[in-house]
């Protein structure tokens, strides 16, 4: 293989491909990139056998072939080298190294055999459809805070994405058991008839690096065990959690009557102050909704205890107390794109929903804590 | 030197009373230079269960007396009369029936020996609020300061406390004296049964010199085998090292271990100490391997442990599954919930989970002897079982089972169970 590509063209694919490698990997051929250049350019792939991602990138090829070379460091190489350099890639001059020379810099890296580098069958994917790279961007990027961490429910590890029966959308799901957020999309042509599948974390916050400026379209193919979304020159490719999602309309309240609106970043602000004093464990603070006001408060046995009130339109009669975690309320609140949040709630101890008054295809069901 | 009798509390200079009380003329006599500046005591029954049952059955006193579970269990206590055999608790009871065939074996009633326990440390608390207790039937006192109230030294007081439980529980007691908990716990161990040494602040680093290290507090098993295979057997060792590298090379404990040999112990003795954990394990008449069979003695522990929580009002966050293998070897898994629990019905599925993955790991049929389960990482009960967003149906299950726990507040804890609990 031997090739002459521009600086920043690599550069970029080998940001976008990169980012899949683990810093860490104990298969030391998933900590390289697979370089392979043929009439359509030089194609980059990397993978952690859940997650492929193939980028192509236009170059002069003299000579086609290819090879895998550490990832992290050939990146970091391609970042140090001088903006606008012409860098040529080298496999073949050197045994088992893969040269790289820009100006006066040379490189010589230990490579892995391109045969050793694991391949991701696709397989047959039988949904396709396209959406604006916008609509996907919106709803990874509002659900992605209540995804779920816990390796024992590894099911709620992703966002659950479906075309529900109900309504003609693409629906997203994400809870942690403590909050769950739920955001709809238009439905694209084609994609009423998917199965619902998960897709897990890693993937999505990949593909929302990928979406950047969220122009354009993108493709996805999926099938109940791989989804593909292609970018353009960008393919990414990602096995899907194999598990069932919660029934998560059950726990999605249907007689909240008491309906309170507020000032979105006036009451966040509120929050985040009265926060500072809520102990590290619990950060529980508690709202007290009373007629025109809500009034936030904290209490901490070694710190003391503080107090916030902001204005609000409140429906229910009397006094209603409620507590939440701080940052729950907060990691919600930063969802809401528009002026005004409102919560509709029932009592101290059951689910709230809180919505963006500006957006009917965003909801959150946030659970109350003890205060 | 100071000595004092352990009957009539005399105290008198050492040479007054060599041999005998001088006033008495009991043999009990204590005798060391700091007797009256020493409080921390630690209070220790002599062979606890094994006592008890005698003080319940005359007929057993002169027998080799040994508490454990069946055939199959190991030795919970042995009296003074089996040890002579060479039985040890914590010993398999087969071998200790085949060192002392004619022993007298008693199932333990942890219910009774609960009771006595209570009985022992409101004694205790008549004399200090300071109480550690460190299981039934051995406990950490404070008695630093009681002087002028009690008008007797500590030394006096503790002797006080073993008197009244011999005379009123009716089971004796060993007494270890010094200046903090640890070397208190090492002196209470030299002299037993009936014992009273005393460690003192002059002696106490020449005293550890000669120990071995398992007189350490807290090194167990694992930690003297890897002490061995560093070449150290033996406190002076220790003593000979820097702080520094021992912590280096033995973390947290090597502190411990630093601040040990040195004679040195920071804590304190602490009244209400939490609780930690809440757990309960069967040793098996004989060894299981199906699976089914192992879920049915999981579901009566987890119900054990799940009532027992909710009547201390906490709620635990980790559950851990305990195996013992056939060939003695403990495995332990553990699974930290999303939500703190004190449901059975929470620990039980979570306890099924790991043993299957347990079990399922095994390329052949392993039988096991012990199954337990608990719970740590406690917190308060009412944090317990919030909604769960991620699992609707656990609502219904948390109400089945509090509806479960109404029915059995009035009508007793065997009234009403769920089929899986059924023999």
């Amino acid at each position: 293989m031997q090739l002459t590509i521009e600086r920043s063209a690599f550069l970029r694919a080998l940001g976008h491909v990169q980012n899949v490698v683990e810093r860490r990997n104990t298969i030391p051929i998933l900590s390289n990139v697979q370089l392979v250049a043929n009439e359509a350019g030089l194609s980059l792939t990397a993978t952690d056998l859940d997650l492929a991602i193939v980028e192509t990138v236009a170059c002069e090829v003299r000579r086609p072939g290819g090879t895998t070379a550490p990832a992290h460091v050939l990146h970091d190489i391609v970042r140090k080298l001088p903006d606008g350099a012409q860098i040529e890639l080298d496999y073949g001059a050197e045994a088992g190294r893969l040269v790289v020379r820009a100006a006066r810099s040379k490189f010589a890296l230990s490579c892995l055999p391109r045969e050793d580098f694991p391949v991701m069958a696709d397989g047959d994917l039988p949904y396709h459809f396209v959406l604006p790279a916008a609509d996907l961007r919106r709803l990874i990027e509002k659900t992605r805070f209540a995804i779920s961490t816990e390796e024992t429910r590894y099911y709620l590890n992703g966002i659950y994405l479906h075309a529900p029966e109900d309504a003609p959308v693409l629906r997203g799901v994400a809870t942690d058991g403590h909050r769950l957020a739920h955001i709809e999309i238009s439905l694209p042509e084609g994609a009423g008839g998917m199965p619902g599948v998960i897709m897990p974390r890693k993937a999505a916050l990949e593909v929302h690096k990928l979406i950047e400026d969220g122009e354009g379209v993108i493709e996805i193919a999926l099938s109940d065990s791989k989804i593909r979304f292609s970018l353009g020159d960008i393919v990414l490719t990602s096995k899907l959690i194999d598990g069932t999602f919660p029934d998560y309309q059950r726990v999605i309240p249907s007689g909240n009557d008491k309906l309170m609106e507020v000032d979105c970043k006036s009451f966040a602000a509120a929050v985040d102050r009265v926060a500072t004093i809520s102990s590290e464990k619990s950060r529980a603070v508690k709202l007290t909704v009373n007629g025109s006001t809500v009034v936030l408060s904290a209490n901490s046995p070694e710190q003391g205890s503080g107090t916030d009130e902001v204005p609000v339109n409140f429906n229910g009669e009397g006094v209603l107390e409620i507590g939440f975690n701080a940052r729950y309320l907060l990691d919600i609140t930063g969802q809401i794109d528009g002026e005004n949040a409102c919560f509709d709630l029932s009592d101290g101890a059951s689910p709230t929903i809180v919505r963006d008054a500006a957006d009917p295809g965003a909801l959150y069901v946030l659970m109350p804590m003890r205060v | 030197m100071t000595a004092m009798c352990r009957d009539c509390l005399v105290v008198a200079p050492g040479e007054q009373m060599p041999t005998r009380c001088r006033e008495c003329g009991s043999p009990r006599v204590v005798r060391h230079p700091e007797l009256l500046l020493l409080g921390i005591a630690h209070l220790d029954c002599d062979a606890f269960y094994a006592s008890v049952e005698k003080r319940d059955d005359p007929s057993l006193a002169d027998k080799p007396v040994v508490v454990g579970g069946g055939h199959r269990g190991v030795v919970s206590a042995a009296c003074y009369t089996a040890r002579t055999y060479g039985v040890r608790s914590a010993m398999p009871m087969f071998e200790a029936l085949k060192a002392c065939p004619q022993a007298v074996v008693i199932r333990p009633d942890m219910q009774k020996y609960a009771a006595v326990g209570r009985q022992i440390r409101a004694i205790m608390k008549d004399y200090t609020p300071l109480v550690e207790p460190l299981s039934l039937d051995e406990a950490f006192m404070d008695l630093t300061g009681t002087e002028r109230l009690h008008g007797r030294s500590p030394a006096a007081t503790a002797a006080t406390i073993v008197k009244r439980i011999e005379a009123e529980v009716g089971v004796t007691a060993s007494i270890g004296l010094s200046y903090n908990k640890s070397l208190a716990k090492v002196a209470s161990d030299l002299d037993k049964p009936k014992g009273f040494a005393v460690i003192g602040r002059a002696a106490a680093v020449d005293f550890l010199a000669g120990q071995p290290v398992a007189v350490i507090w807290g090194a167990g098993k694992a930690l003297q085998k890897r002490l061995a295979k560093d070449g150290i057997t033996t406190v002076a060792q220790l003593q000979a090292m820097e702080e520094t590298r021992l912590i280096a090379r033995y973390g947290a404990m090597g502190l411990r271990m630093a601040q040990f040999v040195r004679g040195e112990d920071p804590r304190r003795i602490s009244a209400n100490r939490p609780t930690k954990s809440i757990s309960s394990e069967t040793t098996f008449h004989h060894d299981i391997s199906d699976g089914e069979e192992l879920k049915k003695i999981l579901w009566r522990q987890a119900e054990r442990v799940a009532r027992r929580i909710k009547s201390a009002e906490l709620a635990g966050t980790t559950v851990t599954l305990k195996l013992r293998r056939t060939d003695f070897r403990i495995l332990t898994r553990s699974r930290r919930l999303p939500d703190p629990t004190q449901l059975a019905d929470t620990i039980y599925r979570h306890g099924v989970e790991l043993l299957a993955k347990e079990i399922s790991k095994n390329t052949r049929v392993i039988a096991y002897r012990l199954l337990g389960v608990g719970l740590t990482g406690l917190v308060d009960g009412a944090d317990a079982d919030p909604f769960d967003l991620a699992e609707p149906s656990a609502v219904r299950r948390a109400d089945a089972e509090r509806a479960l726990d109404r029915v059995r507040d009035r009508f007793g804890a065997d009234a009403i169970g769920k089929g899986r609990g059924l023999p």
